[in-house]
């Protein structure tokens, strides 16, 4: 929908893939335990995350899609460390930062940081948002107030808001302000990966065009690392130089933007892109629509999770986890049949 | 995936302030603009600002010393030099009334902080760090709550004995688990909030982000029910000096005026007993219209 609104561009920043990546994660999993009665007794998991592996140069940004319910979302947070990670490893500029302690992880928080879907609940009503942008300087102990203060202001010019509504509270602000001062936040402490979680899902159509635009922008003045987690695709094809699809915890298929919409290789990317609306009535598409939902993340079907839905599959898919492979160089895909 | 969902209205009481004109005018122009909307409030206001205000200027309303005894005139009809009679020792009830307003919101007012500040912060530990200590005080706020507030008061002044402390404290104990209650709640819905997950996300400690980011969210609710819990304490500090545990002989406490009159004078000094029950009833029928006023303004919900 909004690819239309958006002006050509290609990513910029000139991802850097042969140095050393910002971000590396391997086989990040994290199950929820579903607990019951007055005991409390784990009776089951939430596979949300199930194995999960990518890497992020610098400059680069790496979409990632999939169905609300994919886990997608906890990807990005785990990788923040907001939730605990079952197991796996993720590297932030070469540290292991899987099972750092809270104060270890301090420091490694300047490195990275997070934007959220939600303009309104991201932002805490009760504080000026000069103190919302401004607080991460202080809590880690950065500069004089009066260099703050001037950082606070710059930020704000920078996306788009004038120094002067730094005291002013969130709700003076509409949708897109506030994900303008979301941004500033991310920004404060200039760090080098901002995970992006759905950052534009919430607003108007217009509106998410320019925050993306602003995205591209900032990511091509700091060379920042985007990981942007969205729904999208016409989104997340505008901005990402390569792109990760995710089907129920696992990455399906990743290659890069042209590679993955020109020549997708996994059934489930085949579906999305064929979901995705093309802004021309008369244009004769064949639709390779889905049957059925979700398989539910506490009890994933065995062997491949696509092959309840699956037009293609076989016997081996029930049974066997596909294993990633590369089908050309950078081109991932876990489906038996390629 | 709606732009607020009812979480984000629900702690959102500056926007809704915003919204009904709260700072438009600035603060005198905000509060005429409510009176307006809520006449009733207004008159809660003017009642409990006129207590507050008598509390204060006691020594030039009273037209007597509310301690001297007087033989010569026990049991005086109201008129005349005793503007609402005098009792049976001679002290003059309008100067003993005055400075009874004094005893009733020191008690009121002083409990009432005392259990919010204590309950609001039992709420916020209990609601922010979960686990056993949850378990635990909710387990003895249950037992607290399961008692009512008289009851309550009445073990605990027993206990500790008749002052003006002792009183307060005894008030403010079940004040506590009904705070404790609404922050809690709040609090819990406020720690799974984008906005604690980005300040998290920044590196904060757990402490920070409990005081400056969830607490503030929590206490629009502590104010209107600290508003309510202001005339029930009033009304509890009357019932223990009329039961005898409240404030001591001879300062004058409305409750206690009540019940040393009411057994024997009732019929022959009518006056000994309806003044200081007026007196109660005015100020516990300001301080409610006012508790209601404020918990409508504050919410969006309860708004017709």
């Amino acid at each position: 929908m909004s690819g239309s609104l958006l002006q050509e561009r290609r990513p910029g920043g000139g991802a850097n893939l042969a140095a050393e990546p910002v971000l590396e994660v391997k086989e990040l999993k994290k199950h929820f335990p579903v607990r019951k009665g007055i005991l409390r007794r784990t009776v089951g998991h939430v596979y949300a995350v199930d194995g999960v592996s990518f890497s992020i140069a610098q400059g680069e940004t790496l979409g990632l899609v999939g169905e609300s319910g994919c886990g997608k979302s906890t990807v990005g947070r785990a990788v923040m460390r907001l939730v605990e990670p079952t197991s796996g490893r993720i590297r932030l500029n070469g540290h292991d930062i899987t099972r750092l302690s809270k104060a270890e992880m301090r420091p490694h928080r300047r490195e990275m940081q997070i934007i959220f879907q939600d303009p309104y609940s991201s932002l805490n009503p009760r504080m000026p948002v000069g103190r919302i942008v401004g607080e991460p300087l202080y809590v880690h102990g950065i500069g004089t107030a009066k260099e703050r203060e001037e950082r606070v202001a710059a930020l704000f010019e920078r996306v788009g808001l004038r120094a002067a509504q730094m005291k002013n509270y969130p709700h003076e602000f509409s949708g897109g302000q506030r994900q303008r001062i979301g941004i500033a936040r991310a920004l404060t402490l200039d760090p080098k990966l901002i995970i992006g979680d759905e950052p534009v899902s919430a607003l108007d159509v217009s509106i998410q065009a320019q925050v993306i635009n602003l995205l591209m922008d900032l990511q091509q003045e700091k060379r920042l690392s985007y990981l942007f987690i969205a729904h999208d695709l016409a989104v997340v094809k505008h901005i990402s130089h390569r792109i990760a699809v995710m089907y129920l915890g696992r990455i399906v298929e990743l290659a890069d933007t042209r590679t993955l919409f020109t020549d997708p290789q996994h059934p489930y990317t085949e579906a999305l892109l064929a979901a995705v609306p093309v802004p021309n009535p008369r244009q004769k598409r064949k639709r390779r629509i889905l049957q059925g939902d979700v398989p539910s993340p506490i009890r994933p079907p065995p062997g491949c999770h696509f092959h309840t839905r699956c037009p293609y599959a076989e016997e081996r898919c029930r049974r066997e986890v596909p294993v990633a492979k590369e089908v050309a160089p950078g081109h991932v895909v876990a489906c038996h049949l390629r | 995936m709606s732009y607020a969902g009812p979480q984000a209205q629900a702690v959102d009481h500056g926007a809704e302030l915003a919204r009904a004109g709260a700072h438009v005018q600035g603060w005198g122009g905000s509060v005429l603009y409510q009176a307006r909307r809520h006449p009733l409030g207004a008159l809660g206001l003017l009642i409990v600002a006129a207590f507050v205000l008598v509390a204060l200027f006691a020594p030039f309303i009273a037209t007597h010393d509310p301690l001297a005894t007087n033989a010569a005139s026990s049991l005086a009809r109201p008129g005349g030099e005793h503007l609402l009679g005098a009792d049976f020792m001679g002290r003059d009830m309008w100067s003993r009334i005055i400075y009874g307003a004094r005893i009733s919101l020191i008690v009121g007012i002083a409990s009432t902080l005392l259990g919010c500040l204590l309950g609001v912060a039992v709420g916020l530990i209990s609601g922010f760090w979960g686990g056993w200590v949850d378990l635990v005080t909710q387990r003895v706020n249950d037992v607290l709550q399961a008692l009512p507030l008289l009851v309550l008061a009445l073990v605990m002044a027993a206990a500790l004995g008749p002052s003006l402390q002792n009183v307060i404290i005894a008030i403010s104990i079940p004040v506590i688990p009904n705070v404790a209650r609404v922050i809690r709640s709040n609090t819990l819905a406020l720690r799974e909030m984008p906005f604690v997950e980005a300040a998290r996300a920044q590196g904060m400690s757990e402490l920070r982000i409990a005081v400056l980011h969830v607490l503030p969210n929590t206490l629009a609710p502590v104010i209107v029910l600290a508003t309510a819990q202001l005339g029930s304490a009033i009304l509890t500090e009357a019932s223990l000096s009329f039961l005898g545990l409240g404030i001591p002989e001879p300062y004058p406490s409305w409750g206690r005026m009540l019940s040393e009159s009411a057994a024997e004078y009732v019929r022959t000094a009518p006056w000994l007993v309806i003044f200081p029950g007026l007196a109660i009833s005015l100020v516990i029928f300001g301080t409610n219209l006012l508790g209601d006023a404020i918990r409508d303004i504050l919410d969006p919900r309860e708004r017709s």
